[in-house]
């Protein structure tokens, strides 16, 4: 006997909180608009068309780009990390993911002011170079292309370390043994065993930070200070600014399809188990 | 050529302070199937990793072909293992798990093909290179784990209870498989099982292991009809083992009872424990026979039934028999003097 009706609560939550709006969006999205901003339920593609502009290409271009380096970044900087975790004992294990985890216990918000204060020209990191006489001027830290990569890699870097870390921590050692058994020295054995077995948590992780990274909107308002618009700022913009719905409805669309078509690729290569209990 | 391929000499391993392997002697020479034996906890899995390079010695030294390698890492050894549940890799497929090592060694590509072709063939999986491991049966993904570690050509094969997950029957083939296969490519097996049947059936040479230290080093027929103390004795096979008394050369009293041996060599009236296998005392008839008991249980074993005796001094023989005795009937039993076997007592 399955326990169907354990899910109704959660089929009406969707139903109401994800599905439902998802079509009010889709709806919107087609309409078109009036003099004054108000929705006309009319069916046309402009919405779609206007995105097409330069100015709005450009600015998925720098979206997919910035979010693509962060999660590199995050790969490069959070694989080695998630290794070391995996390999230590239990105690020490459970020590290093909690200092993982604890920033994410704080306000993100928060999070990302403190990240202002030590940027900013009067900042702590230009007070302490000017102070140690490396610089004269203070750097222009704060509301670069740079300033929103290192926010979103501070955030989203958990998101990458965790799920190969749960992958790693259930590699079969004797997987391993195995490898050098057969003659492989170490670099080998990662190589050519460990890597290729935690492909589904580099994966998972990928997507992880890929998705929050190109839908952001505060990191790039706070450490970008407006010269970074990404597609969450233009649709943060369209709805609470320009009051164009519609617009805003149909770059939200876009972003939706885009999710969707990463996750159709990669899923691909998503082997059978690791990584995928995090979804 | 040195005489032995692997010897290991006062060999040490402790864990956290507790004694794993208390001072392993052993020489094994090339082309020998040796198996270490004992119950879990033994040792034996440690001597093995020892072997490999996964584990260093505390104390100790491990020789190949007369070359210590204590510290040599297990990928510049040319000794493989196959793993207790075969750690075959999940993401390559069979072919590319058996030519792992060869790709490792940068062999080309024909030299590859026609190796793993040949082992394929020589584990009866032919055809089955391009499927994945994991669709594989135990027995089948067994002999893949051999196939990849035999397609190196190593000096020594090590393998660590490497039958323990099939089932009895696919069991019995593979021990006869694996001797056959151990004499037609002509490399040591170092063997590591608590099965005593598997290491009676496959061995040159049985190492009996308990607590950290050999017990006893023989052919399985040594140690079957020779063991060198209790331990071996209880743990090769059944046994009535019983406390004895040595009153001269080949004559031991039990039970206040004067038998006929073919030990000598004792001091006389040495405390001794005697080994008498169930299957070494006849049945005859009640009044005809050395001693006289009444029959307590019958089980029925396939070849043979399991019969338990109380004799006139209340003491359980267990006999082997393939005739049939009825519960509650009094037999006779007859023990000859080659069934007496006289063990040294420990302790």
């Amino acid at each position: 006997m399955k326990k169907q009706w354990l899910s109704v609560p959660y089929g009406i939550w969707a139903l109401v909180f994800s599905i439902a709006p998802i079509l009010i969006i889709a709806v919107y999205s087609f309409c078109s608009r009036s003099a004054y901003g108000n929705i006309i339920y009319e069916f046309t593609a402009e919405n779609y068309g206007k995105f097409l502009e330069p100015i709005y290409i450009n600015v998925l271009w720098r979206s997919v780009l910035l979010a693509t380096q962060s999660t590199l970044a995050c790969f490069i900087l959070g694989y080695p990390m998630a290794m070391i975790i995996a390999k230590s004992t239990i105690k020490k294990r459970n020590i290093m993911v909690m200092l993982f985890v604890l920033p994410l216990w704080t306000n993100f918000l928060l999070r990302t002011y403190a990240w202002m204060v030590l940027l900013r020209d009067q900042g702590v990191i230009n007070q302490f170079l000017i102070y140690i006489g490396i610089i004269d001027e203070p750097l222009k830290l704060l509301y670069s292309h740079n300033a929103v990569l290192l926010g979103m890699v501070y955030n989203f870097l958990p998101f990458m370390v965790l799920p190969i870390y749960s992958v790693l921590s259930k590699l079969d050692n004797s997987l391993v043994e195995a490898a050098e058994d057969l003659g492989a020295p170490p670099w080998q054995v990662f190589l050519k065993v460990i890597f290729p077995l935690s492909l589904p948590g580099v994966i998972s992780g990928a997507i992880m930070v890929f998705m929050p990274a190109v839908s952001t909107f505060v990191i790039s308002d706070l450490l970008g200070g407006g010269q970074t618009v990404l597609l969450g700022n233009l649709i943060q913009n369209q709805f609470l600014v320009a009051r164009n719905w519609q617009f805003g409805s149909a770059i939200s669309m876009i972003m939706i399809i885009m999710i969707l078509i990463t996750m159709g690729i990669t899923s691909k290569y998503q082997g059978e188990g690791g990584g995928r209990q995090l979804w | 050529m040195e005489e032995y391929i692997i010897e290991l000499s006062r060999l040490t391993k402790k864990f956290m302070e507790k004694e794993a392997l208390c001072g392993i002697d052993l020489k094994i020479k090339p082309k020998e199937f040796v198996t270490l034996l004992g119950p879990s906890g033994c040792g034996k899995t440690t001597t093995l990793r020892i072997i490999g390079g996964f584990e260093e010695p505390t104390a100790g030294d491990v020789i190949f072909e007369g070359k210590q390698i204590n510290e040599v890492p297990p990928y510049q050894r040319q000794i493989n293992t196959v793993f207790q549940k075969y750690a075959l890799f999940p993401h390559l497929n069979v072919f590319d798990n058996i030519a792992f090592g060869l790709r490792l060694k940068k062999l080309d590509q024909g030299a590859i093909e026609e190796k793993v072709a040949y082992m394929l063939k020589l584990v009866n999986l032919e055809g089955f290179g391009k499927r994945k491991v994991q669709s594989l049966s135990g027995g089948q993904q067994q002999r893949v784990a051999i196939a990849r570690a035999l397609v190196n050509e190593p000096k020594v094969l090590l393998l660590d209870e490497p039958l323990g997950a099939l089932d009895l029957k696919l069991r019995k083939e593979m021990q006869l498989e694996l001797k056959n296969m151990q004499q037609r490519v002509g490399i040591t097996f170092i063997y590591v099982t608590h099965d005593q049947e598997e290491a009676l059936t496959m061995s040159d040479r049985v190492v009996v292991m308990s607590e950290g230290e050999i017990q006893q080093i023989g052919t399985p027929e040594d140690i079957y009809n020779e063991p060198v103390n209790r331990f071996v004795a209880d743990f090769i096979g059944e046994g009535n083992i019983l406390d004895g008394i040595m009153e001269e050369d080949f004559k031991v009293k039990i039970e206040g009872r004067s038998f006929t041996c073919i030990d000598k060599g004792f001091g006389s009236n040495e405390v001794v424990e005697v080994l008498v296998r169930p299957e070494d005392i006849q049945i005859v008839e009640a009044n005809k026979g050395m001693l006289k008991g009444v029959v307590e249980s019958v089980v029925f074993k396939g070849v043979h039934y399991e019969i338990l005796v109380r004799d006139e001094s209340e003491m359980t023989w267990m006999i082997h028999d393939i005739h049939m005795v009825k519960v509650g009937q009094a037999i006779g039993m007859e023990i000859g003097p080659d069934a007496i076997h006289i063990m040294k007592k420990v302790g």
